[in-house]
């Protein structure tokens, strides 16, 4: 039996139902994955492609311009991990924040709960995100890099990124069906970000007078704790970390917040 | 017999104007804005700016019930459709639904032109609700529907548009929901195609399934559906059988829709018309009773004209099925002497089949001059030919017009 009524303030989670949905989930996944390197001359390459050029211009740059090196490990390997990380939240805030606009004949014709969507668009990033990572697990067998017990809690990370992701892209997706413009500002809050995230260099790089207003962007965390966990740089600064963990979660549950209560009005909207 | 849609009160109410405007931030500041400065003449704009598209609606289907949902644009059938698809959520009210609903308007809904055919078949399955297996199971019968073996594996973006419509309307009739909504689709694909769908409608009909259907086509509710819903404005106007329904709806529209002559705009000066109407009503709907019509114009000229009465006729798919000019041939054209006239044509319908025709309707010169446009002047609706047997031959099965004659056995 199904009871349709007006909604009124903020509707549940309904997590059955996202669970009855379980097979569209894996098949827009399965078809974001499918199409994504459709008519493309280097196909599924690009995987791998995109975060060794980052790795090759941030090299250039911190490394080799501005001199900046890691005690006990290759400065390329440590740069790759942070490009991974960056490259996975990145595309994966960019898709999920244009993923409702992107499937808006689905929005408008079909029901479903709509946070299958931008978790689809997250989601379809694990491919390349797996593909760049077992790189990464090359260039460690290349350097002769052993990584340490911490590297168990890599997951835990990933995790992380995917939290970070999906309330960004919850708050973005949501708004964007209203407002376009978050189509035209998304690659320039991504570039802002891309600055105060040390994907090049270290969190330690920065005045300590800062750290405490660094660390609340989430992205340092993620970044951090991705060549934390897999390189073993040094000690991670728990009371900033569990800070930029707990903004994660804050973004992660407003946006989810935000996007049911906007949810039923998409249709109208979009 | 059990109620499996049970709709109590339900309203829908849109907002419109001002966030219609535009979809920026700058229209949210001008917005925030002027009712910083006009505080009490938002309130009454935000009266203004909205509208119910759908106002205190109650009805219920009983389970196996075919109901037609009828009634002019913007009545509210499509927000009724969407609220009870639950892709909008209603302003007020209530619905009960005993079981899974999908409807035929989502047909080729996230077709994936970069898929191949056999892709878009589990795409699109899972996308109205299908589960994977059960995909797997009507997939050959899926693809037979569609006559679509050679092409299964080809991008669905190489497809010829009637190839991607047949695909599909396959994929979307095999659904097997407990409520259907169909949604005038057999507007879509070739004849044979259209013929392939309503059979397959009139299967899911017989077969005990609830069907909403929505459509223009009074003809196809009242031979789909036992019972109707009529739908003016946003209210329930009437629920019962199709047939009152669909009575009432043509009986409703003369009144709403106006009078020939106001659909008439003048061509040249020399004539004025006054008065326009078609078997002695001025409305634009006109019930064919007998199989001819009667067109009757009165007005006044100037001077000396020639003039003569010419139609088109239409079907109600917008095809050209026959023009009438009684005196092109015949050369008969009578002259208008100065001051008020009245001239009278009769146009012979006989073999016209059942169903919805528009009527264009000129007054003219013939090949000369135009001095009178009504385009649309009328619908017409055609109750079709009794044959022998006593079924009644319709457009959408056989075409407009009923080709007679024998067959001599020697």
């Amino acid at each position: 039996m199904i009871i349709i009524e007006p909604v009124k303030g903020l509707s549940a989670l309904r997590f059955h139902e996202i669970w009855e949905y379980r097979e569209l989930f894996y098949f827009l996944v399965w078809r974001d994955i499918k199409i994504r390197y459709k008519q493309t001359f280097l196909g599924a390459a690009w995987a791998l492609i995109r975060p060794l050029m980052g790795m090759i211009v941030f090299t250039l740059l911190f490394n080799k311009l501005v001199g900046f090196s890691v005690k006990g490990v290759p400065y390329l390997l440590y740069t790759f991990c942070g490009v991974v990380a960056w490259n996975f939240f990145s595309e994966g805030v960019t898709n999920a924040s244009q993923s409702l606009l992107a499937n808006a004949n689905l929005v408008s014709k079909v029901y479903f709960p709509r946070v299958i969507i931008p978790a689809a668009a997250i989601l379809s990033g694990f491919v390349d995100f797996s593909i760049a990572f077992i790189l990464a697990l090359l260039l460690m067998v290349y350097f002769q890099f052993v990584p340490t017990a911490t590297i168990f809690l890599f997951p835990l990370f990933v995790l992380l990124t995917v939290i970070v992701s999906l309330g960004i892209g919850f708050w973005f997706s949501s708004i964007s069906v209203q407002y376009r413009d978050i189509g035209q500002a998304l690659p320039y809050i991504i570039q802002v970000f891309f600055w105060i995230t040390p994907v090049g260099y270290a969190a330690s790089k920065i005045p300590s007078a800062y750290q405490l207003l660094y660390w609340l962007n989430p992205i340092v965390a993620v970044i951090e704790g991705f060549r934390w966990s897999l390189l073993h740089t040094g000690t991670l600064p728990g009371i900033l970390l569990l800070l930029s963990c707990s903004v994660a979660i804050l973004v992660f549950i407003t946006g989810l917040m935000n996007f049911l209560r906007m949810e039923r009005k998409f249709a109208d909207v979009i | 017999m059990s109620t499996i849609i049970h709709v109590e009160h339900l309203g829908k109410q849109y907002r419109i104007g001002a966030r219609r405007r535009g979809n920026s931030f700058r229209d949210l500041f001008d917005e925030k804005v002027r009712s910083i400065f006009s505080k009490k003449d938002k309130k009454v704009s935000s009266f203004k700016d909205t509208i119910w598209a759908l106002e205190d609606v109650s009805f219920d289907v009983q389970e196996g019930e075919v109901l037609g949902i009828i009634g002019r644009n913007g009545a509210g059938k499509s927000t009724l459709l969407k609220i009870l698809a639950r892709i909008t959520a209603p302003t007020r009210g209530r619905i009960r639904l005993e079981g899974r609903i999908a409807s035929l308007l989502e047909v080729g809904t996230g077709f994936s032109g970069e898929l191949t055919g056999r892709e878009n078949i589990f795409l699109n399955g899972a996308i109205l609700g299908m589960k994977r297996m059960e995909i797997k199971r009507k997939f050959d019968e899926i693809v037979a529907f569609a006559d679509m073996e050679k092409f299964i594996d080809t991008p669905v973006k190489h497809y010829s548009s009637g190839m991607y419509m047949r695909l599909a309307f396959a994929v979307a009739a095999h659904l097997e929901p407990e409520i259907l909504i169909v949604d005038e689709v057999l507007a879509v694909g070739d004849i044979e195609f259209q013929r392939k769908c309503l059979g397959k409608l009139g299967d899911v009909a017989t077969s005990g399934r609830t069907v909403l259907f929505v459509s223009h086509n009074t003809a196809a509710v009242q031979t789909l559906c036992k019972t109707g819903l009529l739908l003016a404005g946003g209210k329930l106007a009437h629920f019962g059988s199709a047939e009152e329904c669909v009575a009432k709806y043509l009986q409703g529209n003369n009144s709403i829709d106006g009078t020939i002559l106001s659909m008439g705009r003048q061509a040249s000066g020399d004539v004025q018309v006054t008065g326009i109407t078609i078997n002695g009503s001025e409305s634009t709907q006109v019930l064919l009773e007998k199989s001819e019509i009667e067109i009757m114009v009165q007005g006044t000229v100037s001077h000396d004209v020639k003039l003569d009465i010419e139609a088109r006729l239409y079907s109600s798919q917008g095809v050209l099925i026959g023009s009438f000019c009684p005196t092109r041939n015949h050369g008969n054209l009578g002259t208008i002497k100065p001051g008020p006239f009245r001239i009278k044509s009769t146009m012979d319908l006989q073999n016209l089949n059942k169903g919805r025709y528009s009527l264009d309707v000129y007054l003219t010169h013939p090949m000369v001059q135009g001095y009178w446009d009504f385009p649309n002047a009328a619908t017409l609706y055609c109750d079709g030919i009794p044959l022998a047997n006593s079924s009644v031959l319709e457009t959408i099965h056989y075409g407009p017009i009923l080709l007679t004659g024998e067959t001599v056995y020697q």
